[in-house]
């Protein structure tokens, strides 16, 4: 059987908004999935999913700009306030309703911030999205068997797990795989951080006695044990800790860093 | 049967009651230098969280050993509050067993105060090897952990025991002049029972004992209440409140300053009109700094946070920034946070801060300044939080010491643009392009071209 392929041409609002249309939900692609070599991987099978179970969305495109998070963790209030209310605009002008994000930590500056500075979306992050898709039976993972005996960690975002209380979605997915999956010791509330949240992602750690990623690069290998093995993420700043973590480690040839949008984009065979 | 010696107790009490309350107006002073915080009106939630957190003790069974341990003291602290009560009416009126009338209640009472103070023993007793012997490291180890607050542990552990020694000791010889008399004691006392031969036979040794043990119990009570207020034994009182007050948005939503949002609005739209500022008593504008340079500048919360601390360590032993060797901790903040305020403020009978001077190599290289930072919390601190609510999270009273972490951070960018130059860069990457990265705005949508989807024929 001859497999095709077809051109995905990713919906703007600009283009859905002059069709007098309105997507079901927003894609908020954020800056690491936007220009991020890694993330983009991640962004791209996203939206393969999203075309192939034919949901109407939409992306901003190059009207999309910093949600102002990064700035807001670093303390600077105001550069935060200026990306926020010029996003807010946006969104309101398109009369955005529905959001969809694949960065936990856009995900919960539109969630839980945005709303002070008058915007108000139903915001989802895409592990619950993924988990909604896999129990409405719109995504069937069939191909889950590749995935038999395959040992798979999960490492908690700290912007999904502490910050919004978000555990089961991304483990749920994780179970639709017939993967044999592995939970570290910190887990859950008790996560321990990747290392890069509050802006730690764009400056050097100050002094100490080793890197966080190292930390818990370390955890995650002791988890997964000897051979082969997979760390699954679901957060752009994660996907590159746990990334150099495990080149730092030079565990690169049996340890993988993955989305877990990657996983379900794989076992769904849309990524071939 | 009113005599001297109850003359004597009333003045001791009231004296004693006095003082307490003197320092609480004190303390109250202080956490009032805070500002204004609106919290969201939700009582039911909070009395739930109150309930839960503060008197379940909900967070502390994250470990189980201290859990248990501590759930003994506390338990023991409620229960044998009822007899401190019968001391109290006993001492006044100068009655013997007050609350004997109660008949098998009062008996139960007593033999639960009875099994309660001996496990509280036990577990004081635990706890003190905990620190001395065994060395926990998030309770003997750490920059903050200076010779006040390890001596402070050790005083509690040791005045909880002695307390406890006089109430079995006036309950023992209690019911020894009980037997030699021939008379049935209210009450039943399941340990006392096992020494009541200790003291031996002689009633006028007895009597005195039992008097001395009665006097022991009650002046150390009153002697340790006054202690509380210098004490990390003050969350016997705090965390109440501290947990009802808890902050019950998502721990990911941090504050928005609107006296920024009005500011960019105005620049946005010249024709908005911003609310007038807020005046002071004198028709002064309030001029309030961006972010927190000392304790006035911190919320009334964020000072109560400082004064519930129990200095358990819990948050610094979870702190990724902490475990891989970095100078933060979130302890420390919130001890200095209350130190400062002491500093600054009233401070207690007793109190001693910490002396980051004392002893040993010092990383962190405070300055001189009469401020809470820079003159106690650093900004190598401050720029070690990756803010991942870990310590918000493991904190057994709801302490929020990532919220006052960021109003720091926030002084120092917004106020001293302090930051370190690859986060001023990273700022100036964002206000450019719309991106913490030096890529152009106009290739963020790059990432949809060549983009393919398999399709089965």
């Amino acid at each position: 059987m001859e497999v095709n392929k077809k051109l995905i041409k990713v919906p703007t609002m600009a283009e859905m908004a002059a069709n007098g249309q309105e997507p079901e939900v927003l894609f908020w692609v954020g800056c690491a999935g936007s220009f991020d070599d890694r993330y983009k991987r991640v962004t791209r099978a996203f939206v393969q999913i999203l075309e192939h179970v034919g949901i109407k969305y939409a992306v901003l495109g190059t009207e999309e700009s910093c949600t102002g998070e990064p700035a807001k963790r670093a303390g600077n209030e105001f550069l935060f306030q200026m990306q926020a209310l010029t996003n807010i605009e946006v969104l309101n002008a398109y009369n955005i309703k529905k959001i969809v994000t694949a960065c936990p930590h856009c995900f919960n500056t539109i969630k839980n911030e945005y709303p002070d500075l008058g915007g108000n979306y139903e915001v989802i992050h895409h592990s619950t999205f993924l988990q909604q898709l896999i129990n409405e039976g719109k995504v069937h993972v069939q191909g889950g068997e590749a995935f038999k005996g395959q040992r798979i960690t999960y490492h908690d975002s700290c912007y999904l797990g502490r910050a919004n209380d978000i555990y089961e979605a991304p483990r749920d997915v994780l179970a639709a795989l017939d993967a044999d999956l592995v939970e570290m010791k910190r887990v859950r509330a008790n996560g321990l951080c990747c290392g890069a949240g509050g802006a730690q992602m764009f400056k050097e750690p100050e002094p100490g006695r080793k890197d966080i990623n190292v930390e818990r690069t370390e955890e995650a290998l002791a988890t997964l044990g000897k051979g082969k093995g997979v760390i699954a993420t679901a957060c752009p700043f994660c996907m590159v800790m746990m990334s150099d973590g495990v080149k730092n480690k030079e565990q690169e040839e049996n340890v993988k860093v993955f989305d877990i949008a990657e996983l379900i984009a794989q076992a769904e065979g849309l990524t071939k | 049967m009113i005599g001297i010696s109850n003359i004597i107790f009333l003045i001791v009490a009231a004296i004693g009651i006095g003082l307490f309350v003197w320092q609480i107006r004190k303390i109250r002073k202080n956490v009032l230098m805070g500002r204004d915080l609106v919290l969201e009106d939700n009582p039911s939630e909070r009395i739930n969280k109150t309930l839960l957190v503060a008197f379940g003790q909900q967070k502390m069974f994250k470990r189980m050993l201290p859990a248990i341990l501590h759930l003994f003291v506390y338990v023991g602290f409620l229960v044998i509050n009822i007899e401190v009560l019968e001391i109290l009416i006993d001492g006044i009126f100068g009655t013997h067993r007050v609350l004997g009338f109660m008949g098998p209640v009062y008996d139960g009472l007593m033999a639960v105060n009875e099994i309660l103070a001996a496990l509280v023993i036990i577990a004081c007793v635990m706890f003190l090897w905990r620190r001395n012997v065994t060395r926990v490291p998030r309770l003997a180890t750490g920059v903050e952990m200076r010779a006040w607050p390890r001596m402070d542990a050790n005083v509690i552990l040791i005045t909880e025991i002695v307390l406890m020694f006089a109430l079995f000791a006036f309950n023992i010889a209690d019911l020894k002049l009980a037997e030699l008399n021939g008379q049935e004691l209210a009450g039943a006392f399941p340990v006392s029972q096992l020494f009541v031969n200790a003291f031996g036979s002689d009633a006028g040794t007895l009597a005195t004992i039992a008097s001395v043990g009665w006097w022991i119990h009650i002046i150390g009570i009153l002697a340790f209440m006054n202690y509380l207020p210098s004490s990390k034994h003050f969350h016997i009182i705090m965390a109440f409140p501290n947990v009802y007050y808890s902050k019950l948005v998502p721990k990911g939503k941090f504050t928005t300053n609107p006296a920024i949002t009005h500011e960019i609005k105005a620049m946005l739209d010249p024709s908005y009109q911003p609310p007038a500022p807020e005046v002071d008593a004198e028709g002064n504008p309030v001029m309030q700094r961006f972010g927190a340079k000392d304790v006035e500048d911190l919320t009334w919360k964020q000072l109560m946070d400082a004064y519930t601390c129990t200095e358990c360590g819990r948050c610094t032993s979870v702190c990724p920034a902490n475990i891989t060797g970095k100078l933060l901790s979130p302890r420390k903040i919130v001890m200095d946070t209350r130190d400062r305020m002491e500093e600054k403020g009233e401070h207690p009978a007793i109190f001693r801060p910490n002396h980051y001077k004392e002893m040993g190599v010092e990383r962190v290289e405070t300055t001189e300044e009469k401020t809470l930072l820079r003159g106690y919390i650093t900004p190598e601190e401050l720029w070690a939080c990756t803010t991942c609510n870990a310590c918000v999270e493991s904190c057994p009273v709801n302490i929020d010491q990532l919220s006052t972490i960021m109003d720091l951070r926030r002084y120092l960018v917004l106020e001293e643009s302090a930051a370190p130059a690859s986060l001023n860069a990273m700022f100036t990457n964002i206000e450019n392009n719309g991106a913490p990265w030096a890529f152009p705005a106009s290739d963020r949508f790059n990432w949809a071209d060549e983009l393919y989807l398999p399709s089965k024929n």
